[in-house]
């Protein structure tokens, strides 16, 4: 598989979990585990560019396929304009949330770059946040909308 | 000192790391030949454990070891009582691992270490434990009647403690008043939940010989303190680190959850690294609860709806154990009266085992069950009598002259309850006037019209924050990394401490946020302190930090003041330089006066060879008598009681009356919590906690069968509001100075969740008020709220039961 | 929270996988979007010997849209939410699955799958259950169509034998003068419904001909309120029948009681439902 640009190659047990191969097997820890059921929202990736729970994945089943995680957000080394905005409009806390968000939102974004307040609301009914009481994330996607234009 | 910063909205230091996946949570530690823990835990709520084999388990291929309680030696003893108090007669605490009996689902029995942890969990499920079951109890009311089972043997009728607090003559008061209303009130179990699970790693160096724990705690002193008597080590033999900690909520802090103790004392037997990541299902049923409560209150008032007295006698849910003492149920009884003037008051509490799991403090810690009762009561009143619910508010506030206020009360830290500043009747104010308070009734009207219900409630609350004992912080000027460097022992759990600690630091050393790295939350950096909690880390930690900082920059003044010849009181410091005000030629960077404050022979690069060739040779000792060398302090502050908070909340939410379904259409929350450091964390914390609020309001209830089988065992059961059932909230901002310490700062931490399930019972209630509802229990689902309209149809206002009045 | 220990299985063809269940079918699993399986390993509430994926066997991600609309087995439910050309001809399924979960489960989520795992309080087996879709069970070398009647058994048990996959289902084209609607009441946005309704009714000039009233969370399968969609027939399409039909359909369920709502909340909702959703699937009829 392919993460974030780079090519994979590894043999594991067929019933480890996605998200497990992606923080243990590839060092990648920024993906986090908040409920492995598939609820809480903070192990979703990009799984050819469409956001996926990888704790309801085999890491066996990504094979052929091309992952993008928070890792592989940022553009050169810096905070692409959606993290700035986060950051911007204190849109995280604790951050345990937050990759899961980014991720979802960077697949959003790219459907439709122009979402009103209420879209925007609902693309994040499927993260949970137990911080920020989701407002300033709204209005860091808002911000983030605007500053594209 | 300048306030350049206190009080701006600066972005934070320590967003970068988190927002590209670089956070470094406890799961996230890579200790290399690390294994993996995993914990059997009681399937049963109450019972004896007649037998234990873990033979099987043992042989599992990749298992290395699997305790029992009988394998943990001198460690097998019941965690240490946090907070004693004299009215916790019965107090009961946990052995690390069952020993004879258990006494709620959820509670470890065995231990287990493999290499990773699906082997671990493989493990578990070989572990064969035959119990004797016995009939549990889980409901408050139930489990103090004669007959009910016990969940203790020893502990008659489940009773741990009795509380009684009492101020004035609550029953002259009641006997003369016009009139007296009663309400008996629920709030149910929840929890704090926060999205990262509770983790325990740990390593024993041997060259160092230091045994280093990271844990998710929220007070890593505690932890290494306890830890160290437990394993007969040095307190410097033993180092605590939490990380960083993807949220706490109180269900963090602990001394100990048996992962705390059994994790190092793996590390220590193997002589391996050993890491336990609990999992969502662990933490629904085992990880600590909050919330349960039954009130029976009773309000004494004069014919205009004036209060002269409350009597409030109420049942606390502690699950099976008490590790945190009685601090919520002392909460509780002592923050009832509010930001009222309730001069005769009488409190009972009856602290009670339920086979549960055990309930420690999460966020309110018992303020919102006391702003519930509170709150419902002045409703009632306006209801009763026939006022405006903010005419009632209003008649009865403390007033802005009347500080300090005494309650009359003990405060959960030991102190009397004098509330130190507010301004109740600006807060409501605002608060009306944010939320269309006058427009409501025309707006109300035209929505029953098109066969609409909506409802506005409103809710003041006052906040005991800011409670000592007291909390540390070194401060010290690294010339050479240019950097602010500071370290205190607090956990941090997204509070934004790396920000708005460095502010007062800035403000103090004048330089900038971004050159203060704050470290928080490891033992090794800050050797004296108590941990997060309580609201307490911008006040007492804040302070402080204060004092550290300003020690510092008295330091690095009379070093300038003696380089450029001039008084310390015309040296000021600004934009990271030091000088002679007025004077920018007699003036050098602050990391230069850094280096020169260490009076050593060499000096390392060229910036401190020039620093050091400033400086004029001394006539005697390096060091004069009691100067220490570099920049550097450590100062301490212990507040001499709580400094007290407020804040209004109100909302108007509509209800599909045939649905039950609550829609919130407005949120406005005021709040007033002194001077603030960051307006925009604070406003963060307040989101934060409403969106807990909502959810204890709404959706989140801890549930558990007759058995004592937990229900909520997903979060499908146990459900967390998302971004489609918080609103948007407007926060508006009060201040009244704290007149406790120096920064003028009080607490922000809580205030967001406590008036949120009155707030929304009042809103309710009105929303339903052509079906005579009323509410007196939270959370409600959809299915509750039909209930309510159901067996109240009809349009009869229902009406409480209403005590003899004194007709004299 | 790690899945047991458990062999795996990736056939390539349909053929192959048949094989496998026809061998090791009582020990096995099919695993496709892996939404509702894989919190099931992971919480070792089923701890299958064999796991057979299959998600690389060629051909059933195939649909076809002609007469009617039939699905393979790994058509994913984001497929369907966003073809604006099925959402014409198939609103009532095209309404319901924006439902189900949220985007991120609806990426790998197939809908076949959710058919497959009839959870009462699902909403796909509810519109197949309304349209009165077929299933094709497949095993070693035969074949045979189910009614949705006859699929959905009980809570999380269909016809399905141990050595049959599920390879495709069908339901028909929206016909002429005919409405849905799809609505339920949930606990949070994208949770399963804690009660879901499903209706069809066509009307033509201004009486209802013909009903479909299903509805979910009521029972341990979908349920088809006969009696209300006889009732219905032949009346007037008003409030007062809509009404009337809601309070019929819900006297038809026999709901349990649960954390989430009890029996009695249950049927209150259903009625309230059923009626505002034949509201508005009679408005949608003229359109």
């Amino acid at each position: 598989m392919t993460v974030n640009g780079t090519e994979h190659r590894a043999t594991v047990p067929v019933r480890l979990l996605l998200s497990d191969f992606i923080r243990d097997g590839l060092g990648l820890t920024g993906t986090h585990v908040g409920c492995e059921h598939g609820v809480c929202g903070c192990c979703t990736i990009l799984l050819d560019g469409e956001p996926v729970r990888s704790c309801l994945l085999l890491a066996v089943q990504a094979s052929g396929h091309e992952l993008t995680t928070v890792e592989g957000l940022a553009e050169n080394g810096t905070l692409n304009p959606l993290q700035r905005a986060f950051r911007e409009e204190h849109a995280l806390q604790c951050g345990f949330c937050t990759s899961g968000i980014l991720t979802t939102l960077t697949a959003f974004l790219r459907r439709n770059p122009r979402p009103t307040r209420d879209e925007i609301r609902e693309a994040l009914s499927g993260n949970l946040c137990r911080c920020t009481g989701y407002v300033n994330i709204v209005n860091a996607v808002q911000r983030a909308v605007e500053a594209q234009e | 000192m300048s306030s350049r910063w206190f009080g701006e909205r600066v972005a934070r230091n320590e967003d970068e790391r988190f927002l590209t996946g670089r956070g470094r949570y406890v799961d996230d530690i890579q200790l290399p030949g690390v294994l993996h823990a995993a914990v059997l835990r009681s399937p049963i709520a109450n019972g004896r454990i007649a037998a234990v084999d873990t033979e099987a388990a043992k042989a599992l291929p990749g298992v290395h070891l699997v305790w029992t309680a009988r394998d943990l030696g001198d460690v097998l003893r019941p965690s240490p009582m946090v907070v004693p108090n004299a009215a916790l007669t019965a107090p009961r605490t946990q052995y690390p691992l069952a020993t004879e009996t258990v006494s709620y689902a959820g509670q470890p029995v065995a231990f287990v270490v493999a290499d990773d942890r699906y082997v671990a969990e493989d493990a578990c499920d070989l572990i064969e434990v035959d119990y004797e079951t016995l009939p549990a109890v889980v409901d408050l009311e139930a489990a103090v009647e004669p007959g009910s089972p016990l969940v203790h043997e020893d502990v008659p009728l489940n009773v741990a403690a009795l509380l009684a607090q009492a101020t004035g003559d609550v029953d002259g008061a009641f006997a003369t008043a016009a009139h007296v209303f009663e309400e008996k009130l629920f709030i149910e179990r929840g929890a704090g939940q926060p999205m990262e699970c509770r983790a325990v790693a740990a390593a024993y160096d041997l060259v160092d010989r230091v045994l280093t724990v990271y844990d998710t705690t929220q007070a890593p002193l505690s932890i290494r303190n306890g830890l160290a008597v437990l394993f007969g080590l040095h307190e410097n033999e033993v180092r605590v680190v939490a990380p960083d900690v993807g949220g706490g909520f109180g269900t963090k802090i602990m001394m100990f959850y048996s992962e705390e103790v059994l994790v190092p004392l793996a590390a220590l037997r193997l002589k391996r690294p050993v890491k336990w990541t609990e999992d969502r299902r662990e933490h629904l049923i085992a990880s600590n609860h909050e919330r349960g409560q039954v009130h029976w209150s009773a309000v004494a008032v004069d014919a205009d709806g004036v209060i002269l007295g409350v009597k409030d006698r109420f049942l606390h849910d502690t699950g099976a154990f008490t590790p945190y003492g009685i601090i919520v149920p002392i909460i509780t009884s002592t923050q009832l009266p509010g930001p009222y003037r309730i001069r005769n008051y009488s409190s009972e509490a009856t602290v009670v085992y339920t086979n549960k799991v055990p309930v420690t403090p999460y966020r309110g810690a018992g303020r919102p069950h006391a702003c519930f009762v509170m709150e419902r009561l002045v409703d009632r009143i306006a209801s009763e009598l026939d006022l405006d619910r903010a005419e009632v508010r209003r008649r009865n506030f403390i007033q802005p002259d009347e500080f300090p206020w005494d309650v009359g009360l003990t405060f959960q830290d030991g102190r009397p309850t004098r509330y130190d500043s507010g301004n109740y009747p600006e807060g409501l104010a605002k608060a009306l006037e944010a939320i269309g308070y006058g427009e409501f009734p025309g707006e109300k009207a035209r929505a029953h019209e098109q066969g609409r219900y909506l409802g506005l409630g409103v809710a003041c609350y006052v906040e005991g924050t800011g409670i000592g004992p007291y909390e540390g912080a070194h401060v010290r000027i690294d010339g050479t990394a240019q950097r602010v460097v500071v370290a205190t022992c607090v956990g941090t759990q997204g509070q934004g401490h790396e920000t708005s600690f460095a502010q007062i630091v800035a403000d103090q050393l004048g330089v900038r946020p971004d050159q203060v790295e704050i470290t928080t939350g490891d033992s090794r950096s800050m050797n004296w302190g108590s941990g997060t909690y309580a609201s307490r880390s911008a006040v007492v930690t804040g302070n402080a930090i204060n004092a550290a900082a300003e020690a510092v920059s008295e330091k690095a003044k009379s070093i300038a003041s003696d380089l450029f010849e001039a008084g310390p009181e015309d040296i000021e410091l600004g934009d990271g330089r030091i000088g002679v005000r007025g004077s920018p030629e007699h003036s050098v960077s602050l990391w230069d006066i850094a280096v020169m404050a260490n009076p050593i022979r060499y000096a390392y690069g060229d910036q401190a060879k020039e620093a050091m060739s400033m400086l004029r040779p001394k006539d005697g000792p390096a060091l004069e008598l009691d100067v220490e060398p570099g920049l550097e302090a450590r100062k301490y502050f212990a507040p001499d009681r709580a400094t007290w908070a407020s804040g209004v909340h109100a909302a108007v939410l509509e209800i599909d009356v045939e649905t039950g379904i609550p829609t919130i259409k407005r949120y406005v929350a005021v709040h007033d919590c002194g001077r603030v450091i960051n307006p925009t964390v604070v406003e963060g914390q307040v989101h934060g906690g409403v969106a807990q609020g909502i959810g204890g309001a709404f959706y989140e209830r801890m549930e558990y069968a007759a058995d004592g089988q937990p229900l909520s065992t997903t979060f499908m059961d146990y459900l967390i509001p998302t971004s489609m059932e918080v609103p948007d909230i407007e926060t508006v901002h009060v201040e009244t100075p704290s007149t406790l310490n120096p920064l003028g700062i009080k607490g922000a931490g809580e205030a967001g969740v406590i008036p949120v399930p009155a707030l929304m019972a009042a809103a309710v209630e009105d929303a339903l008020s052509p079906f005579g509802v009323r509410v007196t229990s939270m959370p409600l689902s959809p299915s509750d709220i039909r209930e309510l309209i159901r067996s109240n149809n009809g349009g009869v206002k229902g009406r409480g039961a209403e005590a003899q009045r004194n007709t004299e | 929270m790690k899945p047991a220990p458990f062999q795996y299985a990736e056939p390539t063809t349909v053929e192959e996988a048949l094989q496998i269940l026809h061998e090791r079918g009582d020990e096995a699993k099919v695993l496709a979007g892996g939404q509702s399986l894989i919190p099931l390993l992971n919480m070792r509430l089923a701890m299958p010997e064999l796991l057979v994926d299959i998600n690389r066997v060629e051909g059933l991600d195939a649909w076809k849209d002609s007469e009617e609309l039939s699905l393979g087995a790994l058509v994913r439910q984001r497929e369907i939410e966003e073809n604006q050309d099925l959402a014409t001809r198939y609103p009532l399924l095209a309404e319901a699955i924006r439902y189900v979960g949220h985007p991120q489960i609806r990426n790998r989520g197939t809908v076949l799958g959710s058919l497959a795992h009839a959870d009462p309080a699902a909403e796909l087996p509810l519109v197949f259950t309304a349209l009165e879709g077929r299933f094709e069970l497949q095993s070693l070398g035969s074949s045979r169509t189910v009614s949705a009647e006859d699929f959905f058994l009980h809570i999380m048990t269909t016809a399905l034998e141990p050595d049959e996959l599920l390879v495709r289902a069908r339901i028909p084209r929206r016909e002429a003068s005919t409405g849905s609607c799809f609505s339920e009441v949930a606990r949070r946005h994208g949770d399963f419904a804690v009660v879901a309704v499903a209706v069809t009714v066509r009307v033509e000039e201004g009486v209802c001909r013909a009903a479909a009233i299903a509805l979910g969370g009521v029972g341990p399968t979908p349920l088809r309120a006969a009696e209300a969609e006889e009732w219905l027939r032949d009346q007037d399409a008003d409030a007062r029948a809509f009404d009337q039909a809601g309070k019929t359909a819900a006297r038809e369920c026999a709901p349990a009681s649960d954390i989430h709502g009890s029996a009695e909340y249950r049927r209150e909702a259903a009625s309230a439902l059923v009626s505002r959703a034949l509201r508005v699937a009679a408005g949608r009829a003229l359109e």
